[in-house]
């Protein structure tokens, strides 16, 4: 079968399936309808690489991968802040570091440090290296939290900002007097991510068709990522979960119910550093490169803007808020070039700056359209609600 | 010695454009308990409007010595309106929000403004012509030239001037009073909205003069300046006491002394280990330790409310 049929029937077949479900769902009660459309959910998140690359090119699966790199730190920057009310503005620094534990036990860099011990660098299996990653970054998390965890609110906010830059600028500059880190330049030839033996870094091919690479990664982030929704999840419900939603509304209430919260705290920050760490990992796999640029303040930001813009504590917000804030500038990077094109017949200003203008407003624009978020959490939304008592008061007051 | 002394004065310098920058974030969290992200942004904006106000007086044949001091107060004037233009638009709507709203707008105006200026000014240096005749004077083996000596002495009377404003006005008690118990201001009498306003402004005033002594004293200007010097700044605002208008001060200075000190001695402290790269490391780790020591920073007040 030619590969153009082939998608031609694969969008017919998605055609059918949401037909055939649409009247299944007319005909059948509440409880068979969630199922269908859980069905047709994964159905299409199966088929997505497939429909983006015919639709929009191949270009455009690999920025979806990069999506879901994004929802998973998102998600785990969620339990620290959403969960716990943390506020972690350095919370890049553990992805960072997941990044570095993969590039440095998979890639052929450490014989140029440690040509005695590692002459031909360290290549370690993905399945241990990425619990590695996910434990060291941990165990940053433990670092970083044991001494600073008692501050509250803005000041937590600070450290944790100045903990993401001490990371950043080790990294840019451990290349000397023994060269960890490859300094700015970064670390390259890092090994691809191979799962039961299939490396996903070529073209695969499994019942006849042809899985391309960036294929490969999103089916493996999607798994990921459905784990990480899964535990969060779990989380959320679990007495953990609770005790962390308790701290946040009133600290001094949940210790009177002999909550630890120093623990707890904690705990928060190391899942956090733990889900950071991991999606790490996959992200060195994924790039085959990492330098020290990919983990500037800007990217705490943008991560932190995504579990605030999709809604603090609710998954489906900050699934939303990750989808959206990692396609938008994807978007108007393609919409500002054409568009200035048509109307004045050339580029007349600098489009990376203009989508950036634009992105910026975007952000003022929903925050000030919705403050609490996309989607936010129902709890939240009682705290917060509407026209009562409580937002009379000022919020600011909520830090002191 | 010499060496002592010399990042003893470079880091006075540093140190007291810091400490004006750090009474901008200081005056609006006092007053808000808001952090302005933005405000470093503004400092650029300050920075590059006084540039460009220069190079046009200069242009038109004013005298060095008279272009300066309006191209400053044309500088100040764009960046009080911009200050209330940010308070307005992106902190005023959201001042019942959730906490972390105006944190996510603060950013959104603070990649607005950097990539405004990106357009208008591009991305390249631009370099703050040389008006002062730069004679280097030697104390005692140590170097310090005429900019030098402007920008230490016009910042201390600047934080003078504010001290005097916010403690002996009108205005100032109006401001304390906000920034204490904004209901029971209001019940005195005092209109909350135009001091939340007239605050940004002060500040953005400030952050405009700051703005163009950074780039007097480096001879550079950037689009992209604003963002590392707010960062240290806002720490410098947190290791005086954030809120307090003396700790400001005295963190910016202290500040602009541990870094310079800091980077003239770790290299041979550590044996060539670290070197003047790490600087930045340095004034992150005195904080980090002082917020773990002392949480509410050297002179915080509120100690049991905040910490």
């Amino acid at each position: 079968m030619s590969r153009r049929s082939l998608r031609g029937s694969l969008r017919f077949g998605l055609l059918a399936t949401l037909l055939r479900g649409f009247f299944l769902m007319v005909s059948f009660d509440k409880r068979n309808q969630r199922w269908i459309i859980w069905a047709l959910l994964l159905a299409g998140l199966l088929l997505l690489p497939f429909i983006t690359d015919a639709l929009l090119g191949r270009g455009w699966v690999r920025i979806v991968d990069f999506a879901m790199l994004y929802i998973m730190l998102a998600l785990g920057l969620n339990i620290v802040v959403g969960y716990a009310g943390l506020l972690d503005l350095g919370y890049i620094a553990f992805f960072a570091v997941g990044a570095y534990c993969y590039a440095l036990t998979d890639s052929p860099h450490l014989a140029q440090a440690f040509p005695i011990a590692f002459p031909a660098g360290v290549h370690l299996p993905f399945w241990f290296v990425l619990p590695l990653s996910a434990l060291v970054a941990g165990g940053f998390g433990v670092l970083l939290g044991a001494p600073t965890l008692r501050l509250r609110g803005d000041y937590l906010a600070i450290v944790t900002l100045g903990f993401g830059e001490i990371i950043r600028i080790f990294l840019n500059n451990l290349n000397a007097p023994v060269n960890l880190t490859n300094g700015p330049q970064g670390i390259s030839f890092i090994d691809p991510i191979t799962v039961m033996g299939v490396s996903l870094n070529k073209t695969q091919h499994f019942f006849g068709i042809a899985f391309p690479s960036v294929h490969l990664y999103f089916y493996l982030f999607l798994a990921f990522t459905a784990l990480v929704i899964f535990v969060s999840q779990r989380l959320e419900k679990s007495r953990i979960g609770r005790a962390w939603m308790a701290i946040r509304e009133d600290e001094v209430a949940a210790s009177a119910m002999g909550i630890n919260t120093r623990n707890l705290k904690l705990l928060a920050f190391a899942m956090g550093a733990m889900f950071g760490g991991a999606s790490g990992a996959l992200f060195a796999g994924f790039q085959g490169f990492v330098s020290p640029e990919s983990f500037s303040l800007m990217e705490s930001i943008m991560v932190l803007c995504m579990v605030v813009l999709g809604g603090m504590g609710n998954i489906t917000g900050v699934i939303l808020g990750g989808i959206l804030l990692a396609l938008l500038p994807e978007v108007l990077r393609n919409i500002v070039m054409p568009v200035q094109q048509a109307l004045f017949g050339k580029t007349l200003i600098d489009p990376e700056s203009l989508r950036m203008l634009l992105f910026g407003s975007a952000l003022i624009g929903m925050m000030l359209y919705r403050p609490a978020g996309l989607l936010p959490s129902r709890l939240r939304r009682r705290e917060l609600g509407g026209d009562d008592a409580a937002a009379e008061e000022s919020v600011y007051d909520a830090t002191h | 010695m010499d060496i002592f002394l010399q990042q003893i004065i470079n880091g006075l310098v540093q140190g007291s454009v810091y400490a004006l920058v750090a009474l901008g974030y200081t005056m609006v969290y006092g007053i808000l308990g808001l952090i302005n992200f933005a405000h470093g942004e503004v400092v650029m904006i300050g920075a590059m409007l006084a540039l460009s106000s220069l190079t046009a007086l200069l242009g038109w044949g004013v005298t060095p010595l008279l272009a300066l001091p309006i191209s400053i107060a044309l500088a100040m004037l764009g960046c009080m309106v911009l200050g209330y233009g940010i308070e307005r638009i992106a902190y005023r709507p959201l001042r019942h929000a959730p906490r972390l709203a105006p944190l996510i707008t603060a950013i959104g105006v603070s990649i607005v403004l950097q990539n405004l200026a990106m357009m208008i000014w591009g991305r390249q240096y631009h370099s703050f012509p040389q008006l002062i005749a730069n004679t280097p004077h030697n104390i005692g083996g140590a170097i310090i030239n005429n900019i030098q000596i402007i920008i230490f002495i016009l910042a201390l009377a600047i934080m003078a001037g504010l001290m005097f404003v916010v403690n002996r006005t009108r205005l100032g008690r109006a401001m304390r009073a906000v920034s204490e118990n904004q209901h029971a201001a209001q019940l005195m009498g005092v209109d909350i909205n135009r001091v939340i306003s007239i605050t940004f402004m002060l500040g953005s005033g400030l952050a405009a003069i700051a703005g163009v002594m950074v780039s007097a004293n480096y001879g550079l200007a950037h689009y992209y300046m604003g963002f590392i010097l707010g960062l240290k700044a806002f720490t410098a605002a947190v290791l005086g006491g954030i809120g307090n208008l003396r700790g400001a001060m005295l963190g910016g200075l202290l500040l602009g002394l541990i870094e310079s000190l800091g980077a003239g001695y770790i290299g041979g402290l550590t044996g060539g280990f670290f070197g003047s790269n790490y600087q930045d490391v340095f004034a992150f780790f005195v904080l980090i330790a002082v917020l773990v020591f002392r949480p509410s920073g050297l002179l915080g007040e509120r100690l049991a409310e905040r910490a």
